[in-house]
């Protein structure tokens, strides 16, 4: 038996001495979760993946707010009073094992009767018997097994979702006609000209016609509802000559049918329109565990503890929370609404909506903001403002959240499409005036020759196949980006600013450097058995740093509140904490954050707690400061301006105790000055600011969790790779350069039989395909060997 | 020599009965999520587990 690793979730689990069942387990949480599925014979768990577990968090209390029947109502989708079905989000899906276990619920509570997983969400959908089983009970027994549910002010009054599929039909109906059209047309290819064939000629002929009647009016009509918008606001995107050419191909195919001049272009039409929605599909691809789109709704939390008059503890509505009530914010809970401590140790970590690193304590009368989560026990808080009203949420009425960056923005496949339709046009004008004077019989022959055979099918599908196996090959390497546009925005961004806390240091880790007489033995050992008592953050990462020792047991501790700890081990005395605490006077001022030691009443010593920059982070600026401006632009302190100043390039403009609107108007700023501005942030005090760049990209330590809106999602291990992807996203464009010049040649190619006027309708049934799949083949291969460059 | 219309009118009956078995698919949501029921396919044999500690020996060998 493997005695390192837990059994049920991987970590490591030689320390701990929990052995069941002849296997090991790093905590209480993971045996239990153990249990619960071998006594369930469910155990098969294990066999599909190893170690797949996650430890059950400590949830008590956390979902009373589950009993509220407001709040239930509004979560589930299906409810008859026996019979309710709800779907929950669960973070942790990530493997065979997940999906296997949500689906056999069933086993664990006789009430649910079934369950469903979409791994792609990470969501399942659970029946259950609400009169054996409550929702609340439900989640309780999800997070007993490791698979707690996400459930936040977003989930509220969400109801059923409306999914479009109108796509897939219209791919679907498009591909099934255009493999009729194309069946049936084959004997005109061949001229076969035998008579039992020539007889039934018209029939096949509307037959086809028939086929392609939906393919038009239904798989086509976006190009020319587009089109017809892009008119109207004088633009000449890119459907415009689609749906230019659909319309000339229909016309005058079913005039060709029905003077029986010949076959008609309907397979070039339907394939045509098949093309066009394959590429459309192919850039669809979004990532649908990820959300682009979180405003705080999806980081708060949808209920809360109030204290009612008579001293009551009641689960309220977020929305609900009025000025003056008294609520109960529990540990690690957040706090939703501005207020006022009452009662309580608060040490509150502001990290995500303001960007300061060390969380802050806070004595009973402070008044607390929207965001901050607690950290320490329980606390009770009087309500200053309703949740709309708070100091964080209202960053969300700016107006940079409610306009849309890609419609402001030109795609490149408009701006050529612009040129590309006033010289088809003008193609088609000389041309057919010169077949006027030469044989007018031709004229409104060659007139639509040019219109079909120019109908930019190879040129509409160099952008969405290029930008969607891109987006495909960095979603690969842990890059989410939202859409295809953000591709072509990434590669002219000139400036580049980043958040410090969070997205340049990385989070969970802080670097500690001890400065003073050196410590002996004794007195680390009694240190370290004075911090294990202590749970504050400080403490926490100081007991990690300090080397093994033994415990000794104290014989007495004290912890002073915002102050520090002191404790007793038979002579030893030991002082740890602020500098007045331990009695350290001439304390220059600093503005980093520090611990001091001072061991039987003398001075000893700090330890001075600095911020850990993610790995690769010099490289990353260096490489970068050739071709790009770049600032930093944090909501902490100074205290890390020499370190950064050392570790960052010369021109590096630094700029501390930035408010999320100082972030914000600062874009802005350098946006009217003509900047194309990259913001790479992590919280909600960058939302602003992400949504006010050209690319807002969001880091991330784990993208299942909460990230604010943003253009792209970057995975924090990736961070060093940020100037490679931007260079992959310029390589992007010259390929769609380079195919606009292949399908420019093709359209040569077709003017040329077009303008003679011997456009046959094999010729176009040729050259269409052709030109497309060449096409797609040209791009899929470029962004495969950029994709291969990547690491 | 009418042969042909009846095979036509086969032909196409067949072709549209299967299209509307793929409009009743993506109805049903069976394009919504393409890559679970390809895990969940694989799972029925081991639903029942009359002794677990018997899989779980063997998966350490």
């Amino acid at each position: 038996m493997d005695k390192q690793t837990c059994f049920h979730c991987g970590l490591d689990a030689s320390t701990s001495h929990i052995v069941y069942d002849e296997k090991s387990f790093c905590c209480h949480g993971c045996k239990t979760v153990y249990q619960i599925f071998s006594e369930n014979d469910l155990t098969c768990y294990y066999d599909l993946q190893s170690a797949p577990g996650a430890t059950p968090k400590e949830i008590e209390g956390k979902y009373n707010f589950l009993e509220n029947t407001k709040i239930i109502e509004q979560l589930l989708e299906f409810n008859d009073g026996a019979t309710q079905i709800v779907t929950l989000y669960i973070p942790h899906i990530h493997c065979s094992s997940c999906i296997w276990i949500l689906e056999n619920l069933n086993k664990l509570h006789p009430s649910i009767s079934t369950s469903t997983v979409t791994f792609g969400k990470k969501t399942v959908r659970v029946s259950f018997n609400a009169e054996m089983l409550s929702l609340k009970n439900l989640v309780v027994l999800l997070s007993s097994i490791g698979y707690e549910p996400f459930i936040s002010l977003d989930d509220y009054s969400v109801g059923k979702k409306h999914i479009d599929r109108s796509l897939i039909y219209k791919l679907g109906i498009a591909g099934f006609a255009f493999g009729n059209v194309m069946f049936l047309s084959f004997p005109e290819y061949f001229e076969v000209g035998e008579f039992w064939l020539e007889q039934f000629k018209p029939m096949f002929r509307w037959l086809m016609f028939a086929f392609s009647l939906p393919v038009v009016f239904y798989s086509g009509n976006d190009y020319f509802v587009s089109a017809y918008k892009g008119l109207r606001s004088k633009i000449l995107n890119i459907d415009v000559p689609i749906a230019l050419g659909v319309s000339v191909l229909f016309i005058r195919s079913t005039f060709d049918i029905i003077f029986n001049l010949g076959s008609g272009f309907f397979d070039s039409l339907t394939g045509l329109i098949f093309f066009l929605l394959l590429g459309k599909f192919f850039q669809q691809k979004t990532y649908t565990f990820l959300s682009f789109e979180r405003d705080y709704k999806s980081y708060f939390p949808i209920g809360i503890t109030k204290i009612t008059p008579e001293g009551k503890e009641e689960s309220i509505q977020v929305y609900d929370i009025e000025k003056g009530d008294r609520l109960l914010i529990r540990n690690e809970e957040l706090i939703p609404v501005d207020c006022i401590l009452i009662k309580g140790n608060a040490r509150i970590d502001y990290s995500f909506v303001t960007g300061e690193s060390e969380p802050i304590s806070k004595q009973s009368g402070d008044k607390l903001y929207a965001g901050g989560k607690q950290l320490n026990g329980i606390i009770e808080v009087d309500v200053l403002k309703s949740v709309e009203q708070s100091y964080l949420t209202q960053l969300w009425s700016n107006d940079v959240f409610k306009k849309d960056k890609e419609l402001s923005f030109t795609n490149i496949t408009n701006q050529i499409s612009k040129r590309f339709t006033i010289s088809i046009l003008i193609i088609a004008v000389f041309a057919t005036s010169y077949w006027l004077t030469r044989d007018s019989s031709k004229a409104l022959n060659v007139f639509t020759s040019v219109l079909i055979i120019a109908c930019p099918c190879a040129l509409a599908l160099s952008a969405p196949f290029t930008f969607g196996n891109m987006l495909r090959i960095l979603g690969k390497k842990k890059c989410y980006l939202k859409n295809a546009s953000v591709i072509e925005q990434l590669a002219k961004i000139n400036t580049i600013i980043f958040d410090k806390t969070g997205t340049i240091t990385a989070n969970k880790e802080t670097a500690i450097e001890y400065e003073g007489i050196t410590l002996s033995k004794e007195e680390e050992a009694l240190l370290k058995s004075t911090l294990r008592g202590s749970n504050h953050p400080l403490s926490r990462s100081l007991y990690e740093l300090l080397n093994e020792h033994d415990i000794l047991t104290l014989d007495t501790y004290h912890e002073y509140l915002g102050k520090g700890i002191e404790a007793q081990h038979k002579k030893d005395h030991i002082k740890v904490g602020s500098a007045p605490f331990v009695g350290y006077t001439s304390e220059t001022v600093t503005l980093n954050t520090a611990v001091h030691i001072s061991s039987n009443n003398t001075y000893k010593g700090k330890f001075t707690f600095y911020n850990a920059y993610r790995k690769g982070l010099s490289q990353l600026f260096n490489s970068l400061k050739q071709d790009y401006d770049l600032v930093i632009l944090s909501g902490d302190n100074e205290g890390e301006k020499d370190n950064l100043t050392k570790l960052l390039p010369t021109k590096t403009k630094l700029l501390f105790n930035q408010k999320p609107e100082d972030k914000l108007e600062y874009i802005k700023y350098h946006q009217s000055e003509g900047a194309n501005v990259l913001m790479i942030g992590d919280g909600l005090n960058d939302a602003g600011a992400l949504a006010q760049s050209h690319v807002g990209i969001a880091i991330s330590e784990n993208v299942n969790v909460f990230s604010p809106a943003c253009d792209a999602i970057l995975d924090a291990s990736k961070f060093n790779q940020l100037h490679h992807y931007i260079k992959a996203s310029k390589m992007a464009i010259n390929i769609i350069k380079w195919s606009f010049l292949l399908s420019f040649i093709y359209n040569c190619i077709g003017l040329y039989f077009a303008i003679t006027g011997q456009l046959a309708p094999v010729v176009a049934a040729i050259l269409m395909p052709l030109s497309s799949i060449s096409i797609v083949a040209f791009t899929t291969l470029a962004t495969n060997m950029v994709g291969r460059k990547l690491e | 020599m009418s042969v042909i219309y009846v095979l036509l009118t086969i032909s196409i009956i067949v072709a549209i009965i299967f299209f509307i078995a793929f409009i009743i698919a993506i109805k049903k949501g069976q394009f919504d999520d393409s890559y679970t029921p390809s895990v969940r396919m694989l799972f029925e044999d081991e639903l029942i587990k009359e002794k677990p500690k018997k899989t779980l020996l063997t998966k350490k060998d």
